[in-house]
């Protein structure tokens, strides 16, 4: 009986750190494995492409030139500012769609006329009226953020449980009460979906505005690199692009986490 | 100006349903949710009202509560016309309606603080009642750490604290198991017998509504109606043994047979 009972835990106390390290472990096993395919397929020369470890020389190359964290330095300007400017529209024109039924009327049909036209469609329009400098670029990343993150904000607004508007309202809320102690916190994890979705467009579109007209960034030194058949830049240029989406992506996560703490969640 | 209204609210009920109707939609598609409901209810009363789905007996509470409006007749609480939802009447859902992102203390707290009372006397209100419902140890947990029962004590808690002169209660005990749901009904009469209250007390549940009342209501459906008032001579405390007693039986069997035979007693 008692032995039963010990191995039982062990059996549980196995499961549990497994779980714990599986995730993690598999990560780490999923990496190395498409690393060595890389490796394989290009060493076995079945495609034209550099492998890993020419690609990682020309990485250390272009952070020594100084080259790199200069371009980085320029996408992230412009990824940033676009983003955030267009986070920043978003939620409170989300709020004011969701909470008032004629400004939801007025805006919504422009919204989703925007959202059926790819940003990137948008960008020959944008360099011809904004020129070919800074702006055109963030314009777009702009739009391409603020388009995501005002869809999922207003969702979040419309859907707000009833019955928690009710049980404020019978506690002596009134309107503005209503706003900030339950539409604002119960639409956060709309809102952050959004801004996650939000992120994700803002980088898509960087690179191929960059790709158009720009004198540094990601994107253009992609272009550059095309230009003279520079495979290991160009896939120096996509790998940073990959690993900086998704250090931004898990930060974005993190405070989503932290926020919505209170949420229950089916794992 | 001198009030004179308030000597006949003494002595006259502390809510009164009018002629209350209402009827959703328009036209043809319309149906009478509720048809020329008259009930009064005394100052610290209990009734319960039970009846089909589609009785009206949410609609009634709604009214009361001044989140539905009436199409016809009026509500009047101490005799003046109820006219949207108001501090002396509390309501509890039966879906808890607990802010998740809120405390056990915050939830309880909401109502005291949309008063703008006083951090210190707002917490020593909320801790008492937090107290009364027995959640002393989980008052500063997340609604999502919380069982069904203690999340239904938690919004009775946050009910009270406004200092109700009324409660309305819609199914509060609905979504709870069998066992848990007569713990509660204990300790409703308990918190009740401490802190007198005029409580209006939907369920679906002939036993229930027959061990918390006074009086119990029974509606009919098609067109929602009052169909029979059954009192309970039953004294208080409430017991188990009141609870299996002949006397109880018998009045059990009459709120069956209004509920469940209501065409065969009419025709």
């Amino acid at each position: 009986m008692s032995t039963l009972t010990t191995k039982d835990e062990d059996i549980a106390a196995k499961r549990l750190s497994s779980a714990n390290l599986a995730p993690i472990a598999l990560n780490l096993i999923a990496f190395t494995l498409a690393i060595g395919f890389w490796w394989g397929i290009t060493a076995a020369k079945l495609v034209v492409l550099p492998g890993p470890a020419e690609v990682f020389q020309r990485a250390i190359e272009l952070i020594a030139s100084g080259q790199l964290p200069l371009d980085i330095a320029s996408s992230l300007r412009r990824v940033l500012t676009g983003f955030l400017l267009g986070v920043a529209a978003a939620i409170p024109v989300g709020f004011l769609m969701g909470w008032y039924g004629p400004v939801r009327a007025l805006i919504e049909p422009y919204i989703q006329f925007f959202r059926m036209v790819p940003p990137l469609a948008i960008i020959p329009l944008a360099i011809v009226t904004m020129g070919i400098d800074e702006a055109p670029k963030v314009f777009v990343i702009f739009l391409a953020s603020f388009l995501s993150c005002v869809v999922a904000t207003y969702q979040g607004v419309i859907s707000v449980d009833r019955t928690l508007i009710s049980a404020a309202r019978v506690l002596g809320a009134n309107d503005g009460v209503l706003f900030h102690r339950v539409i604002i916190p119960a639409s956060i994890p709309f809102i952050l979906v959004g801004v996650r979705i939000g992120l994700g467009s803002a980088w898509a579109t960087v690179v191929a505005a960059e790709l158009i007209a720009a004198q540094s960034g990601l994107g253009f030194r992609m272009q550059q690199a095309q230009l003279y058949y520079d495979l290991p830049t160009i896939f120096v240029s996509l790998v940073t692009i990959g690993i900086l989406g998704l250090l931004m992506d898990r930060i974005v996560q993190a405070t989503e986490r932290r926020l919505t703490r209170w949420q229950e969640r089916a794992r | 100006m001198i009030e004179k209204p308030v000597q006949d609210a003494d002595s006259g009920p502390k809510i009164s349903f009018q002629n209350v109707t209402r009827r959703f939609g328009e036209g043809e598609a319309s149906f009478l949710a509720l048809d020329r409901l008259n009930l009064d209810v005394g100052d610290g009363e209990f009734v319960t009202v039970v009846g089909p789905s589609g009785c009206g007996k949410s609609t009634a509470m709604n009214i009361a509560a001044g989140l539905t409006d009436v199409s016809d007749g009026r509500v009047l609480v101490d005799g003046k016309p109820v006219d949207g939802p108001g501090p002396e009447r509390g309501v509890i859902f039966q879906q808890y309606a607990l802010f998740p992102w809120l405390t056990v203390r915050q939830n309880v707290e909401f109502g005291l603080r949309i008063k703008r009372m006083p951090a210190a006397e707002r917490r020593r209100i909320a801790d008492h009642f937090i107290s009364l419902v027995g959640l002393k140890d989980f008052a500063d947990a997340l609604p999502k750490t919380l069982s069904g029962g203690m999340k239904q004590r938690c919004a009775i808690a946050r009910a009270y604290a406004v200092n109700p002169t009324i409660l309305l209660m819609d199914e509060p005990f609905g979504a709870l198991d069998a066992l848990t749901r007569v713990n509660m009904q204990d300790q409703l009469l308990d918190t009740w017998n401490r802190e007198r209250r005029t409580v209006i007390f939907i369920t679906h549940d002939v036993d229930e509504a027959v061990y918390l009342a006074n009086r119990v209501i029974v509606m009919a459906a098609r067109p929602g109606r009052l169909h029979k008032i059954i009192p309970v001579n039953l004294p208080y405390p409430r017991t188990e043994e009141m609870r299996l007693s002949p006397e109880f039986a018998e009045i059990r069997n009459q709120v069956w047979h209004a509920v469940y035979h209501q065409n065969t007693r009419t025709n």
